[in-house]
């Protein structure tokens, strides 16, 4: 994976904030979905991003990637804008996503899906000319990553095949194959039973420390065990932010998730 | 999984994929049959393999890319008139010609593609049926030049490389088509097995997905329906040459949907399904309209259901389940 080269001005910036999003806000008609989102993402960070359902954190997701297009505010990957980038464009530099619904390619088998990403970020897919078995470099990456996340085993299974929990890594692979310096995990453990959950959440933990991660997640065990900082989101808004035990000892972050605080 | 392809290293399995199957061998050995077999119907199995190169173009972007097509009989109109074009005005040196007409074709099918690329599904649909109809109405009114209704006619091929006349019986016509059909699908079998072709299946299996990884699936998209613009116009070319005479009908909505009903039959997404859905939509009518003439349609639309009621992945996707289901008991 290549280290962020940026220009001498903003390096400074760019070298401590991976991803950084600036009065970011966006509505859905007369529903503000975000308002006014400032994030700081630090290079190798472990940040989650928590609030109760329909706080927006898939909206902010979306937002990040160019899924979806602000009405304002900017998105600044590497300390460079990237809000009137699309999608393809964002991964291309470097910021990659999981899907908290497995959005895979059903009728490949894992090392296909896997190799397909790698040859997309080495400029080879566009090749028609030459046999996908002669990429031999290729195909090995994908088959390292496949190993890494424990898939390599069930790499020629056919993805629709794969139990649920595989799904789950092989979405994580997807991302990774993209060579990422920030990965934003939607839910990575979503439908997974709970004691299986924290195999997701190792798998997850074991990645590069040079990646910087963002990653939404319901399950407060999960969340205080492997984030080192928090983020909580209510009706589109971040309420609060701070490190686990700052979290934990909210008084307000209880309330939100009690219920008993009207929002959004 | 059958444990001892499970065993391979990872490279060596995708190179397995790619490798030829005894069958693949034992097909194209069969398709020299019919000079043995049936002598006096070279003419009609010139007309399958056109027919057959025709369904892969389709293949390659709707069995592949799933990019739906209505309209495809636009290209393999361009490419029957541009050959026959050609050599009206005097070019009749057949192999050039092809290049050219299918080159037509292509530029056309690229400068659409721009359109394609943006939509999916239902407005495809519909996009590539009013294309389609665009192109057999153009035909239909430029008269002075195609002749519209009557037909173009006019059209003299000189001999292939020089030697090969084109005879009555359709010997050297079955050879040349079964010759462009073979190399083609050299070349589309080859494109299937690289890096692009997993891209255009990548698309097949999840759009949402392709611009998550850094895919540029438009790009994709452009690329794939040129090619298969251009292999459509060679079709049409290959039965201009080897018919010396292009109708309305080769443009027409009835082409287009023939071929995609040929496609299904067989089995799209498979190399083989255009191929073997051509051959049999091609022959059943001859065979049925023997039992009951006045009535092969009803015979067609029969067989048409029924295969796409049992077997939804048609033909050889039929097969191939069923050969699969075999070797693991």
């Amino acid at each position: 994976m290549s280290t962020p080269t940026p220009p001498a001005e903003n390096a400074i910036a760019s070298r401590t904030i991976a991803l950084a999003t600036r009065g970011l806000s966006k509505a859905f008609g007369s529903l503000p979905v975000a308002r006014n989102i400032e994030i700081n993402l630090p290079v190798g960070a472990r940040y989650a991003l928590i609030g109760p359902n329909g706080a927006g954190k898939t909206t902010l997701i979306n937002l990040m990637t160019g899924m979806l297009a602000p009405n304002a505010g900017q998105i600044m990957l590497g300390g460079k804008d990237i809000t009137e980038l699309g999608p393809q464009e964002r991964v291309r530099r470097g910021l990659a996503r999981t899907f908290q619904i497995n959005t895979l390619f059903a009728g490949l088998n894992a090392l296909e899906a896997v190799t397909l990403a790698v040859a997309e970020r080495r400029g080879l897919a566009g090749q028609f000319w030459r046999g996908l078995g002669s990429h031999g470099e290729a195909i090995d990456e994908a088959y390292e990553i496949l190993r890494k996340l424990r898939l390599g085993e069930s790499c020629y299974q056919v993805t629709r095949e794969l139990p649920y929990g595989r799904q789950r890594l092989l979405e994580i692979a997807l991302a990774l194959a993209t060579g990422p310096k920030v990965l934003l995990l939607d839910e990575p453990a979503a439908g997974v039973p709970q004691e299986e959950s924290g195999e997701v959440f190792e798998a997850v933990a074991s990645l590069s420390d040079d990646l910087t991660l963002l990653f939404i997640e319901h399950d407060m065990h999960v969340v205080f065990r492997f984030a080192s900082h928090i983020i909580v989101l209510v009706g589109g808004a971040i309420f609060t932010q701070g490190s686990p035990a700052e979290i934990a000892a909210d008084p307000g972050v209880r309330e939100v998730y009690l219920g008993k605080r009207k929002h959004g | 999984m059958p444990p001892a392809v499970a065993a391979l290293a990872p490279q060596a399995y995708l190179q397995a994929q790619s490798r030829w199957h005894p069958l693949e061998i034992a097909f194209w050995l069969s398709t020299l049959l019919p000079f043995f077999l049936f002598p006096n119907y070279l003419s009609l199995t010139s007309q399958i393999a056109i027919t057959a190169l025709f369904a892969l173009s389709l293949d390659l972007i709707l069995g592949y890319a799933g990019i739906v097509s209505l309209g495809h009989a636009a290209f393999f109109g361009i490419g029957a008139y541009s050959a026959g074009l050609i050599s009206k005005f005097g070019w009749g040196e057949p192999l050039t010609g092809l290049v050219l007409a299918s080159a037509a074709a292509g530029l056309v099918g690229f400068a659409v593609s721009f359109v394609i690329s943006r939509f999916r599904h239902f407005t495809l649909i519909m996009i590539t049926l009013g294309l389609g109809l665009l192109a057999f109405e153009a035909a239909n009114r430029a008269h002075w030049l195609t002749g519209g209704s009557d037909g173009l006619q006019g059209i003299s091929m000189r001999p292939v490389l020089g030697l090969f006349k084109f005879d009555l019986y359709g010997y050297v016509a079955y050879i040349y088509s079964l010759a462009a059909l073979f190399v083609i699908f050299l070349g589309v079998r080859r494109l299937i097995n690289s890096p692009f072709g997993l891209a255009l299946r990548g698309i097949r299996e999840n759009w949402i997905r392709m611009p998550a990884i850094g895919a540029d699936s438009r790009a994709h998209i452009r690329k794939a329906y040129t090619i298969a613009a251009t292999i459509a116009g060679l079709a049409g070319a290959l039965l201009a040459q080897t018919t010396e005479n292009v109708s309305l009908e080769s443009i027409s909505f009835q082409r287009s949907a023939d071929v995609l009903v040929m496609l299904v039959l067989g089995g799209a997404g498979r190399l083989y399904g255009g191929l073997v859905g051509a051959t049999i939509i091609m022959i059943a009518p001859d065979q049925f309209s023997g039992i009951a003439p006045q009535y092969w349609y009803f015979w067609m639309g029969m067989l048409l259901v029924t295969v796409v009621m049992v077997l939804p992945n048609g033909i050889l996707g039929g097969l191939s389940e069923f050969y699969a289901r075999w070797r693991r008991k």
